[in-house]
């Protein structure tokens, strides 16, 4: 299955901000989408979320324009984890992953007991479950970035697409979740995602997209992609290339 | 649901109770416990009761509409302030977030001043409260914006102070003799012109409103995250946001139009229920309206036999309410758990 973008223009109802994106992910795959900021890389990431409409273009999700689906039909195929928020009750961790149920359960179902077999195993897969009582918002950044994918990953989609999932997180929870980002592609989904940094892109993406004031600049395998010049056309700063001599592995510094 | 979670529901219960034993009991005519239980007793067997027909009556006539009123509204103003501090995701809003009790006043002051019955003062409350929060949402709607639900409030604010300079102006040309005072008088809230004959078009709204809220208790903890958050886990977040709106306005509209203005309630008791249970709906809904009828009972209970004369509801929710407040805001800085 596909999630396309053809020729799409992207925006706000008052302006736009992209035009002429074509953009493809693949389950199975990882593409992770680099820019500065303000280039349009959340607005994109809506777009193919389908919490946008686009301005003009179609975006299409397998055989049918994403627009066909019913927003609960479109959360079962497709999941979300957004930015790393604290939230404004503690729920427990437990109850946050539960709703991403929310989508398989009737408009005043509350959680089966297929819905929590469903969460108690995402919890397990991110080595959570001991977190399952605590409250939400009073665990650390890094948990609550892995009780979002949890969350995600209830939801059984073929699609998990991720907004600056590192953002906020240390060293070692930068790690972890790109290993997890990797770990999902081989569970045969397929994942977006957004990051300031282009070497993370190397270590968990197979693809990488280029996104400059709304125009697409590259679009390719990160190896192909990722190199000094395009990413010095990319962030207009000068980047040094790293190479490690005994495993091959690549890595930029800016400035 | 967990050992304190239940315990939590227990608490709640035992205001409640503890709040209709006051308010039977407590008052001009005391009533002993053993008198009530005799009377209660014997009206659910069909016995005639063992008791001077004073007493029956003081329990039956003067005080049972009141207390079942003051539950009801009680737990009324509490589910609606639970609804709308979630379906905003901000623990300071209260139920008049949206206009309902301002369109309820103006209501209810027009009616006061073309010298209408008591029923139709009613009417005129419920319908202010009801086409108040209607035309909020329909401009809040209009509103193009990226954040609806800011818009919705700040639309409310809004029509809210146009609303309250209406009651202003009617207050200015009524009657001040007979007109002002019962204005006053309904705007401060009280319970104490209650009888039986108000139950059921408090009781209607009120139960309708709660059930509708409490079928939609999983989508409301959906719909307390933020908005394409929501949607992108399959919920529709408009029409149910009109769902959760309407269900709330109609259980506040209902309660303002028999008991007047009561601030205080449906803020200060979402977060005690909150401290009690937690913020799944599922558990907070019942114990809010559950610890909401126990409150309003005890502080009209108050408001009956504290003074010489009747203290009205609103004063006495904000002189309890106010300390309340600011001793939650302290304690709880780390999170609105």
């Amino acid at each position: 299955m596909n999630i396309e973008g053809h020729d799409l223009a992207i925006g706000y109802p008052d302006r736009t901000i992209g035009r002429g994106l074509d953009i493809a992910l693949a389950t199975g795959e990882v593409l992770a989408l680099l820019g500065p900021n303000g280039g349009g890389k959340t607005t994109l990431l809506k777009t193919l979320l389908g919490l946008l409409k686009p301005k003009s273009g179609e975006v299409r999700l397998g055989d049918k324009p994403l627009g066909n689906y019913s927003i609960r039909d479109r959360a079962r195929v497709i999941a979300y984890v957004p930015q790393v928020h604290i939230g404004t009750f503690a729920f427990t961790v437990e109850t946050v992953v539960l709703m991403g149920r929310t989508a398989h359960g009737t408009l005043f179902s509350r959680p089966s007991a297929r819905d929590r077999a469903v969460a108690r195993a995402v919890l397990d897969r991110f080595g959570i479950a001991a977190l399952a009582d605590r409250p939400y918002t009073m665990i650390s950044g890094g948990e609550r970035q892995l009780v979002l994918l949890a969350r995600a990953l209830a939801q059984e989609p073929q699609f998990v697409v991720l907004d600056e999932p590192t953002a906020s997180l240390d060293f070692g929870n930068q790690g972890k979740v790109m290993n997890e980002i990797r770990a999902l592609a081989k569970s045969g989904h397929g994942v977006l995602f957004t990051t300031h940094d282009p070497n993370h892109a190397l270590r968990a993406a197979d693809r990488a997209f280029l996104l400059r004031d709304g125009t697409r600049i590259a679009d390719g395998p990160v190896a192909a992609v990722l190199n000094r010049e395009q990413l010095e056309a990319l962030y207009l700063t000068s980047v040094e290339r790293l190479t490690d001599h005994t495993s091959g592995a690549v890595a930029f510094l800016p400035g | 649901m967990t050992r304190s979670a239940l315990s939590g529901l227990a608490i709640a219960t035992a205001v409640l109770i503890a709040g209709l034993l006051l308010a039977f009991t407590i008052g001009r005519y005391p009533v002993s416990l053993a008198e009530l239980g005799n009377v209660l007793l014997a009206k659910l067997s069909g016995h005639r009761p063992d008791v001077p027909s004073a007493v029956e009556s003081v329990i039956l006539q003067v005080r049972g509409p009141r207390v079942l009123a003051a539950a009801l509204v009680g737990a009324a103003l509490a589910v609606a302030g639970t609804a709308f501090q979630g379906l905003f995701r901000n623990p300071l809003v209260s139920p008049d977030i949206l206009g309902a009790s301002s369109g309820a006043a103006l209501g209810a002051v027009i009616g006061i001043f073309l010298s209408l019955g008591v029923l139709a003062i009613q009417a005129f409350a419920f319908l202010g409260g009801l086409l108040a929060v209607a035309a909020v949402y329909v401009i809040g709607s209009a509103v193009r914006s990226r954040d609806p639900i800011l818009v919705l409030v700040l639309t409310g604010v809004v029509i809210g102070a146009l609303l309250g300079a209406g009651v202003g102006l009617v207050k200015y040309l009524a009657d001040p003799y007979n007109q002002l005072p019962a204005m006053t008088f309904w705007l401060l809230g009280s319970l104490s012109a209650t009888n039986v004959s108000d139950l059921p078009p408090l009781f209607g709204p009120v139960a309708v409103g709660t059930a509708v809220l409490v079928a939609l208790r999983w989508r409301m903890n959906v719909m307390s995250l933020p908005e394409e958050e929501a949607r992108s886990l399959g919920v529709s977040t408009g029409p149910l946001r009109i769902a959760i709106v309407a269900a709330a306005t109609l259980t506040t509209s209902a309660s303002v139009a028999t008991a007047g203005i009561i601030g205080w309630v449906g803020l200060v008791v979402p977060h005690l229920a909150r401290s009690l249970v937690g913020p799944d709906f599922a558990r907070l809904l019942p114990t809010a309206a559950i610890l909401g009828g126990g409150f309003l009972l005890v502080i009209d209970t108050l408001a009956r036999t504290a003074a010489q004369v009747e203290i009205p509801l609103g004063i006495l929710t904000a002189v309890v309410g106010t300390p309340f407040f600011i001793w939650l805001l302290a304690s709880m800085q780390r999170t609105w758990s």
